[in-house]
């Protein structure tokens, strides 16, 4: 490898761990959304009297 | 919180434009110099997140609140991830450099490497616990046992004799020209943005599924 290739890598391994870090924070940042709705229907089925 | 994202995104791609194209290339090492504009600010973030985790350890012990539990976790999970970039990044311009991965010889790196070990055994021991109070107890005791290794491992460099990873800061102040040291300041600062928003951004996530189980619990 060349040295230029070394920097890449080393650049690269920061730049993909950075998007790894926020695909997962993204994905459970979704789920959250999808608890959150669950939650508001079941507090609106309650008020509802259903 | 998408103001301080945006300013960590915005600082990371200065650094790297003053990186690349504003510092001169090194006249011993070339263009393999260059990571050590990401390498050692993402060092020192690994070992500010690990203080900080301490820290509030510390306050959790003492203060009884709560909340320094979650901060302490995000802390050193922070910490643990800015670690092994600074072994991964660390390690390739080892290569680069010297002509090896990894030198079981030198201090600087196996030190590093301990303190890495140490904090990611922190999750084992929380996740082996049932969460609550002595849980909460047990690892601020652990992170506060820790922090007792980032000065070790900052100064072996400074205290060992024969070694070959360049020492930058010295008592005579840091060991760099105009140019490269406006440079690393502007990566140091970016990656500390960045670490930061990062930390917010978890710590938020955390307390946000931490509020809707509770609020699952008095729905169901």
């Amino acid at each position: 490898m060349s040295q230029g290739e070394y920097v890449a890598a080393a650049y690269g391994v920061v730049f993909v761990a950075l998007l790894v870090y926020v695909a997962i924070i993204a994905a459970k940042l979704a789920r959250l959304e999808r608890e959150t709705a669950a939650l508001a229907e079941l507090a609106r089925n309650r008020r509802s009297g259903v | 919180m998408p103001a301080l994202a945006a300013l960590a995104a915005g600082l990371v791609g200065i650094a790297i434009v003053f990186a690349f194209f504003v510092a001169p290339e090194d006249a011993d090492q070339g263009i393999s110099q260059r990571i050590f504009y990401f390498h050692v600010p993402i060092a020192l973030t690994a070992y500010a997140c690990f203080a900080l985790g301490a820290l509030k350890g510390l306050l959790l012990l003492w203060r009884k609140e709560e909340r320094y539990d979650l901060e302490s976790y995000v802390a050193i999970h922070q910490g643990t991830i800015f670690g092994s970039l600074t072994l991964l990044t660390g390690s390739i311009w080892a290569k680069a450099s010297w002509g090896h991965w990894w030198l079981w010889s030198e201090n600087q790196l196996v030190l590093f490497l301990v303190l890495f070990l140490f904090y990611s055994a922190y999750f084992m021991l929380r996740f082996s616990i049932e969460e609550g109070p002595r849980r909460a107890n047990i690892s601020a005791v652990y992170a506060l046992f820790g922090v007792v290794l980032i000065p070790v491992s900052f100064l072996a460099i400074r205290l060992a004799e024969n070694i070959i990873h360049p020492t930058v800061f010295t008592r005579d102040g840091p060991q760099m020209t105009g140019i490269i040291f406006l440079t690393f300041c502007i990566a140091w600062l970016a990656i500390s943005v960045l670490a930061y928003a990062l930390y917010r951004l978890e710590l938020l996530g955390k307390r946000l599924d931490s509020n809707l189980r509770e609020l699952r619990e008095l729905l169901t």
